[in-house]
């Protein structure tokens, strides 16, 4: 009864998204205030059953409905509570269903935090979110119905994957969905735009914060899952250029572009045809990544072309939300005039630099992630014999480090110029001392810390400590030397992220050069010796729990004599899958992780065990912390709070537009 | 030529050939990232590269022998049709098993012993690697279901 209920109220939610990507729409066209006026009961109403519906999808995880086939499948009667909630998007259907309800959380966000914003603008915004949402619900019901049944219930499910039991699991994936998801808002803002024939710098202004939530939300999602690799895989490994990777973090190359890009446009009125393209494309990565991660399309092409609905209808989604909004683009492209020009020593051709950069890097991912798939589907299309071919992580390494390398480069000198026009030794000599101590201090330490460094290990590590420098250029000056203006947040937060960005690269350099690390087959009482440390195994005793069973090795970690931690790893098998997994034990600090995985039993009491010594392995997460604090700061800043008041004179800006459209 | 002409002649010279050097190096790097997958019977048919390729079918029963006191292990991939000897030194992931599906990364040595630099098996444990899935659906069709 409960599921069906769900799915009712999912077809009424499609329903009233048709309503609210129909009538504003028109409204707006035609000039009806009471048509327009509808946008937000829409979106209200259309909350209230989307709840209803992941209400009841979690009330039959909760009460183990196995009748319900997405239940059966991700669920046990055994898993803790926890995990049973947790467990309604640990599939395809289930995180459909949760894609669409953050939807509709954006949406009704959107719905309040626009009333300061022109009705037309506001009822064409929401009515955009509207299609897109129709679009998804659409999808779930007639290709991925989180509520079909099954006609006879199994007397127990088959448990959530094992992986995904882990609290990393439990955060991780919905920040992700809430990242991806709201990059359907600038989306939304954008084509609203286009479609209101006005792109001026109160777009621009009105989007920022938008984007950046989602962006902070992406951004915190990418590093839990790094995070929850690196101690839940048991290899030791952050970032392994895996399809699933990537198509969480070319959003987020593409909507960091589009952060800047929006900082030109607000600012000076340009960069709109890239703004506008970026906010297109940062939305159409995220539902590649959506359906990439979760539809099974990286799983096995052949089961998308024995079976074409979902994968068709994948593709017609995307060829809407893409092909759309860029045909409104080559109408409206005459419109999209710049106010202004700027020299080529200015923040707008740094921010430029910033920009293709970061859209090369993201191009280049894409490229190695689809290769192999479209190469496999073309072959099975043509009916050729299947040649299966994989881009492997040199290729990732090195087209990532060719974009953002000079990237890290430019936005050191980036942030200091002014716009317009900045004369060039002006920007030298403010600089010349940051990139001084970066230079001195990247060639020395290494070399002293270590005793070698290689070419790019040197130049990586001036790269961030100069972008470190640079970032805290101004803020030094402002608190140490009391010299300068007070910095407004915005400034802050940029400053913060700039930082981060910094502290990220030295983590990943330094993780990447001097990681030290051994596989090694042990006894209990063995001593083994990695990188300055001495590692104790001093046994391994069996644990039971309701869900797995697991050998527990205890290590001792030494350091010149004297006893440092006392690590517990665990091989588990879980009950009801027969999978085996690793509990990584990690003894962390500030300056270096030292990982120990206990593997398999190679019999005759020996185990094999994985060692790592991983200096500044925290940088990485400090650093993207530093990075979504910095945009949360920036999306505080003054002007962002005073938009959100409502404002009836339009600006001079906004009615220029009006009249040249 | 104006001197500022001449100073954009020269960046723009500047940039194409940074980019035509960032081309050339991407594509080097793409090429050698590229690696194929063969079945154990298109290796026993000589199709194999010289070079690093991709190797999978499924672990055959009770053929993984492991060197006493070291990592290394022996192993047998079949795709039913045929069957190749892998060595591989080092730790085995998780959902490495007999009877299961794996794809081994390495080469060729001699005496026809593969040699695997890394073993991959992950994620769940019915997951089958689809290019396995492919390749043992032709030697017999039942078992990629």
């Amino acid at each position: 009864m409960i599921p069906e209920i769900g799915q009712f109220s999912l077809i009424l939610a499609l329903c009233l998204a048709l309503i609210q990507a129909s009538v504003p729409l028109a409204g707006a066209a035609r000039g009806r205030v009471d048509w327009m006026s509808l946008a937000r009961p829409a979106a209200a109403g259309q909350f209230v059953f989307i709840a209803i519906a992941f209400g009841a999808l979690e009330y039959a995880f909760l009460n183990d409905d196995f009748s319900v086939l997405f239940v059966a499948q991700h669920s046990n009667s055994a898993l803790p509570v926890f995990y049973k909630f947790t467990a309604a998007w640990g599939g395809h259907e289930g995180s459909m269903l949760f894609w669409i309800t953050v939807l509709a959380i954006w949406t009704l966000a959107v719905a309040a935090g626009s009333r300061s914003q022109p009705d037309e603008f506001a009822s064409r915004v929401l009515g955009v979110l509207g299609i897109v949402s129709a679009g998804i619900i659409a999808f779930a019901l007639f290709t991925s119905n989180p509520f079909a049944r099954l006609a006879a219930a199994p007397a127990d499910g088959n448990d959530l994957n094992p992986l995904l039991q882990d609290p990393g699991m439990i955060i991780h994936p919905p920040m992700l969905y809430v990242g991806y998801v709201g990059m359907s808002v600038p989306f939304a803002f954008a084509v609203a735009a286009m479609l209101t024939g006005r792109l001026d710098k109160n777009w621009a202004k009105w989007t920022r914060p938008w984007t950046m939530a989602a962006w902070v939300f992406l951004t915190c999602g990418i590093t839990l899952g790094s995070w929850w690799s690196y101690y839940e895989l048991g290899w030791g490994g952050w970032w392994f250029w895996d399809p699933v990777e990537n198509s969480s973090f070319m959003p987020w190359l593409v909507a960091t572009a589009l952060l800047h890009s929006l900082a030109v446009t607000e600012r000076r009125g340009i960069f709109k045809s890239w703004t506008v393209l970026l906010a297109i494309a940062a939305f159409a990565l995220s539902l590649l990544g959506t359906f990439l991660t979760r539809s099974g399309l990286l799983v096995s092409v052949h089961a998308f072309t024995s079976d074409p609905t979902r994968g068709l209808f994948i593709l017609g989604l995307l060829l809407v939300f893409t092909g759309g909004p860029l045909l409104l683009y080559a109408f409206r492209a005459r419109s999209l005039e710049a106010e202004g020009g700027f020299k080529l020593i200015s923040r707008e051709a740094f921010l430029l630099g910033n920009n293709i950069l970061l859209v090369v890097a993201a191009g280049a991912v894409l490229f190695g992630t689809l290769y192999p798939l479209v190469n496999d589907l073309v072959r099975e299309l043509l009916r050729l014999r299947p040649y299966p071919i994989s881009v492997g992580t040199p290729y990732f390494d090195l087209m990532f480090l060719m974009a953002t390398l000079p990237l890290a480069v430019l936005l050191g000198v980036g942030m200091h110029s002014i716009w317009k026009s900045t004369s060039g030794s002006a920007l030298i000599q403010r600089l010349i001392w940051p990139a001084g101590i970066a230079a001195a201090l990247g060639v020395t330490v290494p070399l002293l810390a270590y005793g070698h460094a290689g070419v790019l290990t040197t130049a990586a590590t001036v790269i961030g400590l100069w972008v470190c420098t640079a970032a805290l250029l101004d803020p030094f000056g402002r608190w140490v030397l009391r010299r300068g203006a007070p910095l407004t947040r915005a400034q802050l937060g940029m400053c913060l992220a700039h930082c981060g960005v910094g502290v990220f690269i030295l983590g990943a350099t330094f993780v990447s050069a001097y990681n030290v690390e051994n596989d090694v087959v042990a006894r209990p009482g063995d001593r083994l010796q990695i990188g300055g440390y001495e590692i104790l195994f001093r046994g391994i005793k069996p644990v039971e729990t309701p869900s797995f069973t697991a050998e527990e090795g205890e290590f001792e970690l030494r350091r010149n004599g004297q006893s440092v931690n006392v690590l517990a790893s665990q091989q588990r098998v879980y009950r009801v899958q027969q999978t085996p997994t690793t509990e990584a034990a990690i003894d962390s600090r500030l300056g270096r992780d030292v990982f120990i995985a206990l593997s398999k039993s190679v019999g005759d009491n020996a185990w094999s065990v994985r060692i790592q010594v991983k200096p500044l392995i925290r940088f990485l997460w400090v650093g993207s912390l530093l990075m979504a604090l910095g945009g949360i700061l920036a999306m505080s800043d003054r002007r962002y709070r005073l938009a959100t008041r409502r404002s009836t004179v339009p600006s001079p800006d906004a009615v220029r537009a009006a009249e040249t459209s | 030529m104006t001197p500022r002409r001449r100073q954009r002649l020269i960046l723009i010279g500047l940039v194409l050939a940074g980019v035509a050097g960032a081309v050339t190096l991407a594509v080097r790097a793409f090429q050698e990232s590229l690696t194929y997958f063969f079945s154990p019977s298109q290796v026993a048919a000589g199709e194999a590269p010289g070079r690093t390729f991709r190797l999978g079918g499924f672990v055959l029963d009770n053929s993984v022998a492991r060197e006493p006191g070291s990592l290394t292990v022996r192993f047998v991939v079949s795709d039913f049709a045929h069957e190749i000897p892998v060595r591989y030194t080092g730790v085995l992931p998780d959902l490495f098993k007999e009877g299961k599906g794996v794809v081994v990364r390495g080469q060729l040595g001699a005496g026809g012993e593969f040699v695997a630099e890394e073993v991959i098996a992950k994620h769940d444990e019915n997951y089958t690697p689809p290019e396995v899935a492919g390749a043992l659906a032709k030697t017999r069709p039942k078992v990629a279901e």
